[in-house]
């Protein structure tokens, strides 16, 4: 009794610190009674998690024989991995019609050695508008230019940027030409034609390539733009490439592997249904364009953008979220309604889970800790009073990051609760 | 080596014979002689009118017009003699539309960084765009390199005008002679008025900025024209003076487009206008309607060019709509004529004469009768000129305009071999005036090099060479000779060597709309009963299990247990699944040509069901996601906006029939940031603050009550008593602000921080009315209590926020907030994406806030259909409502539902489960169109690039451009 009385102490206390990081975890807990989505398409229908200093120490169906400090009974509530918005720009900026406050695109072409996590700002209201939506964890990622820059993973409940690091530099991101320009015209007509500076674009992305390998064994004085691209070639960093028409992504991937990239991860994708042989056979994965966006071409079935991901998962593709679009940043936590619309449309629901978990963890590199709830990974996950991927039931009691229990707070909730009470207040009077 | 060559004589005439300056004016050249002889034209098929055609007819021309016309007439003694054996005569065309010898007006250079919201003319009328005071005449300066080319499309007249202002003053008529003067050649020098939808390029006035705008601007200039006609007061309008003046002229109206030539017809039929109107050529999709107005149109005849198809991803852009409208457009004329359009045809669009009387001959191949054709080339623009006394036949006393061709003239062999205009003749082809000479290599050569100098097209030379019996290789080092010639004989004469192009295609059937998902046949009436269906009824029955809904002929009928199936009835089984009524967006921008009219700080002068896009492919989708109605709202560019249009979302019916009928009316007001001008760089548009924004609000509506109180006291006066005193001016604007402050038009108004809010309501409750509804509202929460004091409903965003620093308080809370304190509550789109999903936007306010799911579902369903007034016909499952329903999948606010059919007044506008099929069609229309392309390019026409509809995503924000 006394113990669950102090429990209710520290909440309280937590809730008012609306932007406080949850302090690290000094008691192990044990999570019983819960539906624990694994993240790895799998599922245990009643179960029991038990984690201790930030890592996960128990997994299973029956009751741990060890002894935990804390408990918390969930009555069925549902247990997920903490969601990962893959290809995100949080805390790179605030407001959008505000200037002052976009920090994601510099200027420039080829700009390898931008690296977006020194700007990412931990006390974003937008970021803490994420937590209690269940996304935890997002790649914070650099745009514009023909490379945008590194983007580095960050956990979205922390005092500063390296608190928040979880990996620094994943990868470089690199934006394919359009092989085609387009006018358009006030009756929402355009004209498309080939781009006529294709070749020579791509042309100048290969010299980029060539000169930076040839630069790195005499790296003597020091070049920053090719420099940054030493640890892509060595294969300890990623590509990303942004490319969204079957040429593109034709294009862009045949000139990767033949610079013996290791790691190329599709970005967009909106047309990689058309290249699916090309993508499996080089073992390439697919940060898919989220659906909740309108077809590109006005013939096209109402509902493609839906449909996409059934496509590529059915070719056993590894597949994740690209959270990039309309008002992205605020959109971003609804992370887990973009796999549920892909699920309505014909992915299996624990599979598409693993779009904006595991799978994103493996793309990101991160997969050894965190992306499913297995023993020995990071205690990074969130309980929700039902499907999460539904709106509906999408409502978080508890978040928790490297065992650190999360604020569900935020200046939204504050608002909330402030006016709410104002309301009740003036009905009584 | 020695050939024959073809000589031909005209093109050293160029002086202008002395006989033709006017008889009054001094001659210094030579003697002043004035006795002409006959033309006498015999032994040729007279086409003397459509209907009218003499065999081996002689014809008499003296002086520049027809003397006689018959066949058995006494030939004049002083006579030359034309024998024209074999050889047919029709009269010369007209065109009621051209720019030809017209100097193009001179774009502003007074362009600044802000808008220009003032005229720059002073003592016409307040707007720069109305130059009913402009005379076409002044700048007009003969043209001899376009009077050749329009000869040679078989024109003898032309109504010229300068393409400039929405008013674009008068136009002339000219006759197309070189060897004539001015003073013979205008025929008139004010034949008709012209007027357009877009603004002169001489001024940088702001307003109108959109399509519906330029409309109230007519409208607006008509009543004017009226009141000042009538008015007392000594002040002077030069424009509209002049518009007076011109009052009985004929009307030509350039609509430029399909839509704008129904909008052209609405505003001729509702100011009495009889506007002649010039269309785009796509007029076969609107027949009825066209013929149903009953005015004359103008229709070019420059057909889409084939699109470039060589690229096999490019042509997947390529959309329906393009290759249908490329498919069909040649039966245009053939479609009017048979539904009974009266109808001119026009060259505009066309740069030389031969691809025009190439087109008119296509027209023909696609089922235009012969008779159609010539007429409304001749008879019907002259009638439309009031000139069918004088040109348009060849009738004695006619003007002698009139063509020899060597065959009936829209055959496709036939050639045109003279043009005589005002009785001179221009020969177009060499026939009979050859001389036949054995000439030279060298000398041919020599001729030809002339020939180019003298302006002779491609075309020509390469005539005369190949008639000549030169090789193509020949004709290439003749090419090397003929300097600007070279390049497109090789080019052309390559091409030429290949198949000939395929001239007709089958055409395809138009669908409603014309574009992808068209529907073959408009959907009727589907009598259906839903078994076993769990019915979101939104009444107090709550969510019904295993119900049955019974509906006929658009109206819900029956909802109960067990329904037996009536004959007349299909059931469908819905077993697991769930019907609710059709969701309603209160805030939307689809289906619009337009969105904004920013030239004001209010324009309540327009209307958004003036600008309806019925075609647009955002109503399709948004079927596709259950919506049957919407809200189309202006923007949020003034503080008082627009008229909005409430529409039901009947893909493939016209603009008209999809506004939702007898419904209240309502206007859109806005605040914040946007009216301030806050994110783009405006300065100088009152008002610039919030504070600024209140006394908009305040001036308009005491001048509305002052205008409103004119009225009242002039009504009231004795018929005598008004003769007296001064009739007040019509205003439309005022007209509009006066309903609301009437209570006959009811206001939504975007919306964000609580001040501004609070600041609204204060001003409508000082005027005596009430705010209907505050759309985004995103800070309703901070007064929701105020709210709903006032009685004003709230429509807003699920989840939006931090795009804007008015924004920066907005929370996913402030729905369940503004219900919880007793105010009406809707979530709404204003995108074309989420409108779609608009269900998983209620669910949004389950997560939020707690709303249980019967509350949230009336979000998008019955609480916007209260705040459009509407909720006694649509919204809810109710006996004798409409039958605008959504069958889903599964609980309509789960994530895991999707609408598999939607009907609308009980019909079927969206099945899910055809839409495989559908495109399937889509693909296979498509290529068929695509191969047909590839053989018409065959014959090395000109293509044009892809084109391809994006998406038009509307906001609150999109000004025309």
């Amino acid at each position: 009794m006394k113990k669950t009385f102090i429990l209710f102490f520290i909440s309280q206390f937590l809730v008012i610190g609306q932007q406080t990081p949850g302090t690290v975890q000094h008691e192990s807990i044990l999570i019983e009674n819960a539906v624990i989505h694994i993240g790895d398409g799998s599922i245990i229908e009643k179960g029991y998690v038990g984690f201790q200093d930030g890592k996960i120490k128990y997994v299973g169906e029956t009751k741990p024989k060890n002894k935990y400090e804390k408990s918390i009974n969930t009555n069925g509530s549902h247990l997920y991995p903490g969601l990962i918005a893959l290809n995100s720009t949080l805390g790179l900026a605030e407001i959008d019609a505000v200037r002052a406050t976009r920090d994601y695109d510099e200027i420039g072409f080829f700009l390898p050695h931008i690296s977006s996590s020194i700007a990412y700002n931990a006390e974003s209201k937008v970021v803490e508008s994420m937590r209690m939506n269940g996304v935890l964890i997002a790649q914070t990622t650099p745009r514009g230019g023909v490379i945008s820059g590194k983007s580095s993973v960050m956990q979205l409940d922390a005092w500063n940027w390296e608190d928040a690091l979880i990996l620094k530099n994943v990868g470089i991101h690199l934006n394919w030409p359009s092989p085609y320009t387009s006018k358009k015209f006030s009756s929402g007509e355009r004209t498309i034609e080939k781009n006529k500076n294709y070749i020579k674009k791509v042309k100048e992305i290969k010299d980029f390539f060539t000169s930076s390998k040839s630069y790195l064994p005499n790296p003597n004085p020091i070049n920053l733009e090719y420099e940054a691209m030493r640890n892509l070639f060595n294969g300890d960093e990623t590509i990303f490439l942004h490319a969204n028409s079957s040429k593109q992504i034709k294009d862009g991937i045949v000139f990767l592997s033949s610079l013996k990239i290791k790691n190329i991860v599709l970005v967009g994708g909106i047309y990689s249904f058309k290249q699916i042989d090309l993508l499996i056979k080089n073992k390439i994965p697919v940060v898919l364009k989220h659906p909740h966006n309108l077809p590109s071409l006005i013939d096209e079935d109402p509902k493609i953008r839906f449909r996409n991901a059934k496509k590529l998962i059915d070719s056993k593709l590894l597949v994740s979220i690209d959270v990039t679009g309309d008002m992205e940043r605020m959109n971003s936590r609804n992370l887990p309604f973009y796999a549920g619309s892909f699920s309505a449309y014909g992915v299996e629901k624990e599979s598409a889970l693993s779009m904006i978990t595991l799978n994103a963890a493996k793309i990101l590199g991160i997969s050894k800790n965190y992306g499913s709830i297995k023993v020995d990974k990071s205690a990074t996950f969130f309980i929700s009073k039902g499907d999460a991927l539904d709106m509906r039931t999408n409502i978080l009691d508890y978040a928790f990051i490297d065992g650190r229990e999360v604020s569900m707070e935020s200046h939204q909730t504050k608002l909330w609760q402030r006016y709410l009470q104002k309301i009740r207040n003036s009905k009584k009077n | 080596m020695v050939r024959k060559i073809v000589l031909i004589l005209l093109f050293f005439i160029y002086s202008i014979e002395k006989s033709h300056s006017q008889d009054y004016f001094p001659e210094n050249a030579g003697v002043k002689t004035s006795n002409q002889p006959y033309n006498v034209f015999v032994n040729a098929s007279i086409i003397v009118s459509p209907d009218k055609k003499i065999e081996k007819g002689i014809l008499i021309e003296r002086d520049g017009f027809i003397v006689e016309v018959g066949k058995n007439i006494e030939i004049p003694k002083n006579s030359i003699i034309h024998d024209k054996t074999g050889q047919y005569i029709y009269p010369s065309f007209i065109d009621l539309y051209s720019n030809f010898g017209i100097k193009k007006a001179e774009r502003s250079s007074s362009i600044g960084r802000s808008s220009q919201y003032n005229p720059n003319r002073k003592g016409f009328y307040w707007n720069d765009h109305i130059l009913s005071d402009y005379n076409s005449i002044n700048d007009y300066s003969y043209n001899h390199v376009k009077s050749k080319k329009l000869r040679e499309a078989g024109f003898g007249i032309v109504n010229i005008h300068r393409e400039n202002g929405i008013h674009r003053g008068t136009g002339s008529l000219i006759a197309l002679s070189d060897r004539h003067t001015d003073n013979y050649r205008i025929i008139k020098s004010k034949s008709t008025e012209f007027y357009s939808f877009k603004k002169s390029i001489n001024s940088a006035q702001s307003y109108p900025t959109s399509v519906m705008g330029a409309m109230a601007l007519l409208r607006q200039f008509f009543f004017d024209i009226k009141w000042y006609e009538q008015k007392k007061s000594n002040s002077k309008d030069i424009s509209i003076e002049a518009a007076i003046q011109n009052k009985n002229l004929p009307k030509i109206f350039d609509s430029g487009g399909r839509l704008n030539l129904m909008r052209a017809l609405k505003i001729a039929s509702e100011t009495n206008q009889r506007f002649v109107v010039v269309g785009s050529g796509l007029e076969y999709l609107d027949h009825k309607r066209i013929k149903s107005y009953g005015n004359t149109i103008v229709v070019p005849v420059n057909f889409p060019k084939p699109y470039d198809v060589s690229d096999s991803e490019l042509n997947e852009k390529l959309s329906l709509k393009h290759l249908k409208e490329w498919n069909q457009a040649p039966s245009n004329l053939s479609v009017l004529e048979k539904n009974g359009v009266d109808f001119a045809i026009t060259s505009k669009g066309h740069e030389n004469g031969s691809d025009f009387i190439q087109n008119v001959k296509k027209a023909v191949a696609y089922g235009l009768s012969e008779k159609t054709a010539l007429m409304s080339l001749t008879k019907i623009p002259a009638k439309v000129l009031k000139m069918n006394q004088k040109i348009g036949e060849l009738k004695k006393g006619f003007y002698a305009n009139f063509l020899v061709t060597s065959g009936p003239i829209f055959k496709e062999e036939s050639v045109i071999y003279e043009n005589w205009v005002i009785g001179k003749q221009y020969v177009l082809t060499p026939n009979d005036v050859v001389l036949n000479l054995d000439i030279s290599d060298e000398d041919l050569l020599e001729y030809l090099e002339k020939a180019e100098s003298a302006g002779y097209s491609i075309e020509e030379l390469k005539k005369i060479a190949k008639f000549n019996g030169l090789s193509t290789g020949e004709i290439k080092i003749l090419g090397d000779r003929l300097s600007n010639a070279k390049k497109e004989l090789e080019l052309k004469d390559e091409v030429l060597n290949k198949i000939e192009p395929k001239k007709k295609f089958p055409v395809l059937p138009v669908t409603f709309p014309n574009t992808a998902y068209g529907f073959k046949e408009l959907p009727k009436y589907s009598n259906i009963v839903f078994k076993n269906v769990t019915a979101w009824t939104n009444e107090e029955e709550g969510i019904l299990k295993n119900i049955d809904v019974l509906i006929t002929n658009g109206k819900i009928k029956k909802i109960n247990k067990n329904i037996e199936t009536p004959k007349t009835h299909f059931e469908i089984d819905c077993t697991g699944k769930h019907l609710t009524a059709g969701i309603i967006d209160e805030h939307s921008h689809i289906a619009a040509s337009s969105i904004n009219e920013a030239g004001q700080n209010s324009s309540a002068e327009v209307s958004i069901e003036d600008v309806i896009e019925p075609n647009d492919m955002s109503i399709f989708r948004s079927l596709a996601g259950g919506v049957t109605t919407a809200q189309i709202l202006h923007g949020s560019a003034n503080p008082i906006g627009g008229r909005s249009a409430i529409i039901k979302l009947r893909w493939g019916e016209s603009d008209e029939k999809m506004i939702f009928k007898n419904s209240d009316k309502f206007i859109k007001f806005a605040l914040g940031e946007n009216v301030k001008q806050s994110n783009w760089g405006s300065y100088s548009r009152f008002p610039q603050t919030r504070m600024g924004v209140e006394q908009v609000f305040v001036d308009y509506f005491n001048r509305a009550l002052e205008y409103g109180e004119k009225w009242k006291n002039y009504n009231s006066l004795s018929k005598k008593e008004k003769t007296f005193k001064e009739k007040p001016r019509k205003d439309i604007e005022m007209d509009v602000l006066l309903e609301i402050l009437n209570g006959k038009r009811f206001i939504t108004c975007h919306s964000y921080v609580q001040s501004e809010i609070n600041m609204l309501m204060k001003v409508a409750e000082n005027f005596g009315i009430r705010i209907n509804t505050f759309t985004h509202i995103l800070e309703g929460y901070k007064l929701a209590e105020k709210m709903f004091h006032h009685g004003v409903g709230g429509s807003t965003f699920s989840d939006w926020w931090a795009y804007k620093y008015e924004v920066i308080d907005a929370i996913p809370y402030n729905g369940p907030i503004m219900t919880e304190a007793g105010v009406v509550v809707a979530y709404n789109s204003d995108s074309s994406e989420v409108i779609r999903r608009l269900n998983q936007e209620a669910a949004k306010a389950v997560k939020y806030g707690g709303l249980s799911e019967e509350e949230a579902w009336k979000y998008v369903t019955l609480n916007p259909a209260k705040l459009l007034h509407i909720d006694d016909r649509v919204g809810s499952l109710k006996v004798g409502k409409d039958a605008d329903l959504v069958l889903w999948s599964d609980n309509p606010l789960s994530i895991y539902a999707s609408a598999e059919k939607t009907f609308i007044d009980g019909k079927i506008y969206y099945d899910s489960s055809k839409i495989p099929s559908i495109i399937e069609e889509i693909k296979n229309e498509k290529n068929k169109i695509i191969n047909q392309m590839m053989l018409a390019t065959n014959g090395g026409q000109k293509l044009q690039p892809v084109v391809s509809n994006s998406n038009k995503e509307f906001t609150c924000e999109t000004v025309d451009k």
